[in-house]
């Protein structure tokens, strides 16, 4: 019975074998894929840059750098490279800065958080600020006499006139 | 003959750093000793740098248009074959000329500034004339002892050629046969006034900052210093907008990506300085009027001048490049130092008078005038702080590769490679806050100073508000189903909607009382409160920029193919069909290849546009300029990007569809008419009895 059990273990592993190589075999007897369009192309290479022309993005740059990379973004397409390998197998020979936007890892993070978070903090100082502002104007008449004992010779002379004209 | 204008501009540079220097002493002598006499002095010494540097400037001039390559700016920058026209504009197309064009606008605003009348605020006079004379004459050291514009090309016996300004022992003058030639990508109108206009908006703003300064240093921390630099700031940022958006229509014509903004790095430089001043316009107002925000102003008064003098060091230090270039560069640690001790200074002056610059009165309530331009200005510095931010991190990661150098288990973090923040980053981040910039600029008008309530801004804002929502419902029952779009439309349409009203409802209002024709009433409305109609012109044509802005970026489509001659390509309802292709020579050393393509929308031909490549010789450098059919509705965007040589039998064209755009641009002039309305000068003879009226209400309270 165990014997019997173990054969058709044997069997079925030797079907789902069988089976994806046939598939692999199908697939990769569905013939050449369509050579991809200008448009395909630019799509991928409009989030990239190369690292020579700075701040020119890779899908209107005339180089001749850039036009054999963006040959070779066709030549990985047809060979049926998906978009996230592309910029991966770019990432990978050029470094970062290929990627129009530094991928989301490690100090990267700062720039996605820096931002909110400096808004988020300025709403708060706003909000506080603003409360602060409503308090009754005798409580900053206070702070305001308080800070008489900074102010220079000039105004000190000032308000002195304005009284003596008074 | 070339060494009297080498020497004579040379001399003149020198002379107006040491005049400068000398102001800087004189001032602070007759401040601090009190004497008058050594106060004009100095005044007169600041007033002498616009004739020295109109000298320098002349001598830069003269040695362009009359091609001496034996001096190393004008063999850089020139060449035989451009037109006059051009050489005159090469004085700001490298980094020498341009300081020396930067002092020279500068010393323009300092004789303006020096010839006011100075009676009722003399005590400003000294600490205006040092701050305005330092930050001269940290410009002219820069243009002298690092990027002289009078060096002269030099044969060493050793058979090298170098550019120095005095002759090497045993050296002989080096005069190349012809220059390399500006920059193509410079020779594009928008570009020849895009510099000025930029420069003007920075040196401009020299002004508010060091009456800001004088009024910290003296104690003398009212309203006054924002009212005498009123018309300044406007100006200031009329030019700052102006070079923004001469810079856009630059990058539209002459980049031939399809776009009018890259968030490129020097464009964000740009930009920054801008996005400070903004706020600052309008927080200004609640200082004037409720004597509120003066710390507040005095800090954005100091970023502006900061960013605009770290706007100028992004571009002139090379850092952009790489930090290694900016590290081996001159003026590069001279402009960051520069920039540290001005902000360090100005936050510490700040510092010391906190305690008087206090609140004079309450804030009531969040729906009112001052409330909205709270909003405003945090929103504005929001996407400063996004822009500074994808600004600087490139710079910060390839600058803190040495932190992985020390620490090798932190190489991964800190690898020292430079990244790039791309307009995708931008767009995402900033989009949302330009969005609630628009409402709060649509509501902002309608509310009261002091408070509002709800019911009573409901009463303002429902008319022009009913009267937005048609634009949306057309939208959706013509069949547009992109709500961010809808949104962005109805946006537009409620702020226009209230601005018009603003106009509409002031006008009918005198027009009823005097029984005048409506429309010579709201002429008069206008002439009579230039600033704040100003303002509402301002505002409608941001509006209008706006509209241009959502149409290119929600809905521009593009596509590119290679055709075969007599071949098409489709777009939207647009087609084109290529027609030939033909290079030829020109006579200023160009080779062009120029296409002619039919354009046909729904069938019908409706224009011939020509597509064209320009290959500069002299400087080896190529320039693509797309063939453009522009109509209020859209425009339609066509780039030659190859085509097969000799034959000419087949061509690869990239094309855009761009709807709405040129509302940007005719917005853009709005803007700059509104601008004007605004700053046109005063007489402030006109204001003085007002002034009077205020001050004895003042003894009186």
């Amino acid at each position: 019975m165990r014997k019997q059990k173990r054969w058709i273990v044997l069997l079925v592993v030797v079907l789902l074998a069988g089976l994806i190589f046939t598939a692999g075999a199908f697939a990769q007897d569905d013939g050449p894929r369509p050579t991809p369009s200008d448009d395909e192309v630019n799509a991928i290479a409009r989030n990239m840059y190369c690292p020579v022309c700075e701040n020119i993005p890779l899908d209107v740059c005339g180089t001749q750098a850039c036009i054999q990379w963006r040959q070779q973004i066709k030549d990985l397409l047809e060979e049926g490279w998906t978009e996230q390998q592309i910029y991966d197998y770019f990432e990978e020979l050029y470094g970062e800065r290929v990627l129009a936007e530094p991928p989301r890892r490690g100090l990267n993070w700062l720039i996605y958080i820096l931002p909110p978070a400096a808004f988020v903090a300025g709403a708060i100082v706003l909000y506080r600020g603003f409360r602060n502002w409503q308090k009754p104007i005798e409580e900053m008449e206070d702070a305001a006499v308080e800070s008489e004992a900074g102010k220079d010779e000039y105004v000190s002379r000032l308000e002195e006139e304005l009284k003596n004209r008074q | 003959m070339v060494d009297t204008l080498v020497n004579v501009g040379f001399g003149a540079l020198v002379l107006t750093f040491l005049t400068s220097l000398y102001g800087v002493g004189a001032a602070l002598y007759a401040y601090f000793k009190k004497q008058n006499r050594w106060l004009d002095s100095a005044r007169n010494a600041m007033m002498l740098s616009f004739p020295l540097l109109t000298i320098a400037a002349s001598m830069i001039v003269i040695l362009l248009v009359q091609n001496h390559f034996e001096v190393g700016y004008v063999a850089q920058v020139t060449s035989r074959s451009m037109p006059n026209y051009l050489k005159v504009t090469a004085l700001w197309g490298g980094q020498p000329g341009s300081l020396v064009f930067w002092s020279w606008l500068m010393s323009i605003f300092a004789t303006a500034i020096a010839l006011r009348d100075w009676k009722r605020d003399r005590e400003f006079l000294p600490w205006v004339i040092v701050v305005v004379l330092v930050t001269l004459a940290f410009f002219l050291l820069l243009g002298i002892f690092f990027e002289n514009p009078f060096r002269r090309l030099w044969l060493t016996p050793g058979g090298s050629v170098e550019t120095l300004f005095l002759r090497p022992a045993g050296a002989t003058l080096y005069v190349p046969a012809d220059g390399q030639g500006l920059n193509p990508l410079l020779r594009h109108p928008g570009m020849i006034i895009h510099p000025p206009m930029q420069y003007l908006g920075f040196v401009s703003f020299v002004i508010p900052y060091a009456f800001a300064m004088a009024a910290l240093i003296t104690g003398r921390t009212d309203a006054r210093w924002i009212k005498i630099t009123r018309k300044w700031t406007l100006w200031a940022w009329l030019f700052l907008s102006m070079g923004l958006v001469l810079g856009m229509r630059w990058a539209y014509d002459v980049l031939g990506w399809g776009g009018y903004w890259g968030w490129d790095p020097v464009e964000n430089a740009a930009l920054m300085p801008w996005l400070a001043a903004t706020p600052f316009l309008h927080s200004v107002m609640i200082q004037e009027k409720r004597g509120q925000l003066k710390r507040w102003n005095m800090f954005l008064v100091i970023l502006t001048y900061d960013l605009m003098i770290f706007g100028t060091f992004l571009v002139r230090s090379g850092v952009l490049s790489s930090v290694h270039s900016f590290a081996q560069s001159a003026i590069g640690p001279l402009f960051f130092a520069f920039i540290a001790i001005t902000f360090v200074a100005s936050i510490y002056l700040l510092s010391r008078r906190w305690g008087e610059l206090h609140t004079e009165t309450r804030m009531s309530s969040w729906l009112s005038r001052e409330g909205f331009f709270l909003i405003n200005n945090l929103l504005f510095i929001g996407i400063l702080v996004v822009v500074f931010v994808g600004v600087i991190y490139p710079i910060m990661t390839e600058a803190l590769g040495f932190v992985g150098d020390i620490f090798p288990s932190m190489r991964a973090t800190f690898t020292g490679q430079k990244v790039t923040v791309g307009p995708s980053y931008y767009e995402r981040a900033t989009g949302p806050l330009w969005a609630g910039l628009l409402f709060v600029m649509g509501v902002c008008p309608l509310a009261a100073w002091g408070s509002s309530t709800w019911k009573s801004l409901g009463k303002n804002l429902w008319r022009p508000a009913a009267f937005s929502v048609v634009l949306p419902v057309v939208l959706i029952v013509t069949g547009m189903r992109n709500w961010l779009a809808i949104l962005a439309f109805w946006l537009v349409a409620l702020v226009g909607a209230v601005t018009l009203y603003e106009f509409y409802k002031g006008a009918a209002a005198r027009s009823r009382r005097s029984g005048t024709n409506f429309f010579v009433e709201l002429w008069n409305l206008v002439a009579r409160n230039r600033r704040r109609y100003g303002g509402y012109m301002i505002h409608f044509g941001i509006i209008l920029m706006a509209l241009g802005v959502v149409g290119i970026e929600m809905f521009q489509t593009e596509t590119q193919k290679t055709v075969e001659l007599g071949e098409s390509i489709s777009l939207g309802d647009y087609s084109i069909t290529y027609d030939s292709l033909a290079e030829f020579d020109t006579a200023d050393n160009r080779n062009v290849s120029r296409a002619v393509v039919s354009v046909f929308k729904d069938g019908d031909k409706v224009d011939e546009l020509y597509p064209r490549r320009d290959y500069f010789y002299e400087s080896r450098q190529q320039m693509t300029i797309p063939g453009l059919r522009s109509t209020m509705e859209d425009d339609f965007y066509i780039i030659l990007v190859d085509w097969q040589p000799i034959s000419t039998q087949r061509a690869t064209f990239k094309i855009f569809h761009n709807p709405l755009v040129n509302w940007l641009w005719i917005g853009s002039f709005i803007l700059i008419a509104g601008t004007l309305v605004a700053a046109w000068p005063e007489r402030e003879v006109e204001k003085m009895p007002l002034v009077a009226k205020d001050r004895r209400a003042s003894v009186r309270t």
